[in-house]
């Protein structure tokens, strides 16, 4: 059935008639250059906004304390209220379905606050746990991150952005160990954090020096507030509901009303991650309908071309019957000149639309993008072609039953 | 070879019904040399499609080399036209994507046979037909003369017993002409059954036996004889 034979006789029909084969196919190439196009866009966005939420924990929820807007227990509304470090030990008691858990303090970036000999810069300065490396990842360039005996000793240790380090050292220079003056504070650099996300809390990475909590509450006198709270859920508990809890637990520590939904702020990243998700499977469903839609409307133009061909090919046909080309061989050939080109015209599309979005990869790899790395994958290209194959079959289906209905007589006949 | 009897064929359309073949019987032995002729709309296309397979037929009975040729499947149909009978047209019927030689070698390809070997066979039919230099033209650079022998060896490759000729020399100028009827005439003598529907008087003098047909019944017969034709069989005494 598949001897080489056969092919050769398809090819010389379909290499013999080009202008003929060019048109059939020029719409399934056509339809598989945008399926291919719009897929790789589609992972691309997919990719990129991905890449933006990267190394940051997607069960992690951040609280912040805004005016009260409802009266209680005597205190009038519009009241400003801090969270402090006692609501940590009564957070870390009650709400067992808590991971991790890290305060914050923020305190912006001062006119050249950040000085080591004659260099200087300005930066903003960030005071957490070393847990908050476990929500917000730093990929450590030197040295380690703060640790909790920074915190129990209140030592005063920093952590700075690799910009930072780019600005104070010298390149290659070891910064660990080394003494940079904070606010007018003298910090042991211990190590140089880069951002392993795109989502960085409180500035940028890169420009921001850590502290350990306790040593900027006590250094820059901030006396026991917390300025953020940012919290894990442990795994498989929807951080909604330590959310929930906590947020309940803020407004009881600090005589707020619990109707008072807005008194305490909170951001809940699980519920943005989920929308992120549907958000790509949206996208991801939108581009299969409508490239699998260009690619279908593309076999009926094959079916349609190859049904007027074969109209045209009456003749042609009949006297191949009447050298004795059986029903099935008149079929195998309709068959097959479909799938033949609707497979080379479906590669071809695959071929050209990888070659486009390589090349527009390359082009985006300059820069960090919500598009990212534009590509198709393997399996992807393999289903393509089974389904091209089907396609083709199902596209030369009804034009060989019409060719089988040619009698020879009337095909020979006709003048 | 072919033996027919009281064969019968109507063509209908949803006005009209056209009786074409009337009861015709024939026989036609191994070897002979035959010409149908007959005014046009007398039935011999559709005789000679039938005697091919091309067509079927209403009633009565169609013996091609001892088998009842009837209500055969599609593929009987092609692989009885393929073995037994090689046609001639009068447009010749070439595949005009295809030059001469694969033209001439299509139907060793219906046959399984492999394309070196039915290259080489269809080249050497070609070179019988002194078309040899011409293999590899495609029919529209071939005269009509070239084209009806590219024909003719297409339709000699599968070494039929039969060979159909439908005006093969209607599209030729009389040169040409006498040309194809020796060809013909030649495979005839090699001991192919030859059938030949024309019109053309001359061509049907170069055969040994003319059927003539009128309104879908056999006529009269001629044999030749001693290079004359003479009146042998008339099927209505009226002829005599």
């Amino acid at each position: 059935m598949f001897d080489l034979d056969r092919w050769h006789e398809i090819w010389i029909t379909i290499t013999h008639n080009k202008s003929r084969s060019v048109l059939t196919a020029f719409s399934v190439f056509w339809g598989m250059l945008m399926l291919v196009l719009m897929v790789g866009s589609g992972n691309a966005l997919e990719k990129g906004i991905f890449s933006q939420i990267e190394g940051f924990a997607t069960n992690s929820c951040f609280f912040e304390s805004q005016r009260t807007t409802l009266p209680h227990k005597g205190f009038r509304k519009g009241r400003r209220w801090d969270m402090t470090n006692s609501d940590i030990p009564v957070i870390k008691e009650k709400v067992r379905e808590l991971q991790h858990i890290s305060p914050m303090l923020f305190s912006g970036g001062n006119e050249k606050n950040v000085v080591r000999g004659d260099k200087n810069g300005s930066y903003r300065i960030k005071g957490c746990f070393p847990e908050y490396d476990l929500i917000e990842k730093s990929k450590m360039l030197h040295g380690r991150y703060i640790n909790d005996i920074d915190i129990a000793d209140k030592r005063k240790v920093c952590v700075i952005g690799e910009r930072i380090y780019e600005v104070l050292f010298q390149k290659g220079e070891d910064p660990t160990g080394k003494q940079i003056r904070v606010n007018g504070i003298y910090f042991q650099v211990v190590g140089v954090a880069r951002s392993s996300s795109g989502v960085n809390i409180g500035g940028e990475t890169a420009e921001t020096v850590v502290l350990p909590f306790s040593t900027m509450q006590q250094a820059f006198n901030q006396g026991n507030i917390i300025h953020l709270l940012a919290v894990t859920a442990k795994e498989g508990v929807p951080v909604k509901r330590v959310q929930d809890q906590i947020g309940e637990i803020l407004r009881q520590q600090h005589q707020i009303s619990p109707d008072d939904k807005d008194a305490v702020w909170s951001m809940n990243i699980e519920e943005q991650f989920k929308m992120f998700n549907y958000l790509g499977i949206g996208i991801a469903a939108l581009i299969w309908i409508v490239g699998l839609g260009t690619l279908f409307a593309g076999a009926i133009g094959v079916s349609n071309i190859m049904l007027v061909t074969v109209r045209e090919r009456t003749k042609e046909i009949g006297i191949r019957r009447a050298l004795g080309a059986t029903p099935r061989n008149i079929i195998g050939q309709i068959l097959s000149e479909s799938v033949v080109l609707t497979v080379l015209a479906g590669l071809l599309g695959i071929v050209l639309g990888v070659g486009l979005l390589r090349g527009a990869g390359i082009i985006l790899s300059q820069s960090d993008q919500f598009f990212k790395d534009p590509q198709v994958s393997f399996g992807m290209a393999v289903g393509s072609f089974l389904i091209l194959i089907v396609i083709g079959a199902m596209a030369g289906y009804i034009p060989a039953q019409r060719a089988i209905l040619i009698k020879p007589v009337e095909a020979i006949s006709e003048e | 070879m072919i033996k027919i009897r009281q064969l019968h064929k109507s063509y209908r359309t949803e006005a009209l019904s056209l009786h074409v073949l009337k009861g015709v019987d024939l026989e036609i032995g191994s070897g002979e040399y035959v010409s149908i002729m007959g005014a046009s709309g007398s039935g011999k296309s559709t005789l000679l499609n039938i005697l091919g397979i091309l067509d079927t037929y209403d009633s009565g009975e169609y013996f091609l080399n001892g088998t009842l040729i009837k209500n055969l499947s599609e593929t009987q149909a092609a692989l009885y036209r393929n073995e037994m009978i090689g046609f001639v047209f009068q447009s010749f019927n070439l595949i005009n994507f295809k030059n001469a030689l694969e033209n001439v070698a299509l139907p060793l390809y219906y046959k399984k046979v492999g394309r070196k070997k039915r290259n080489i066979i269809a080249l050497e039919h070609l070179d019988r037909m002194g078309l040899k230099d011409w293999a590899h033209h495609m029919p529209n650079e071939l005269s009509g003369g070239q084209k009806q022998r590219v024909a003719i060896a297409r339709a000699l490759i599968s070494d039929p017993k039969i060979i159909l000729a439908d005006e093969p020399t209607g599209a030729l100028d009389s040169k040409t002409t006498v040309e194809v009827m020796e060809v013909l005439t030649d495979l005839n003598r090699e001991g192919i059954t030859t059938i030949i529907v024309t019109h053309e008087p001359s061509v049907a003098d170069a055969t040994h036996r003319i059927i003539h047909l009128k309104d879908g019944m056999i006529e009269y017969e001629t044999r030749k004889d001693n290079g004359v034709h003479v009146a042998t069989h008339p099927q209505k005494p009226r002829m005599a």
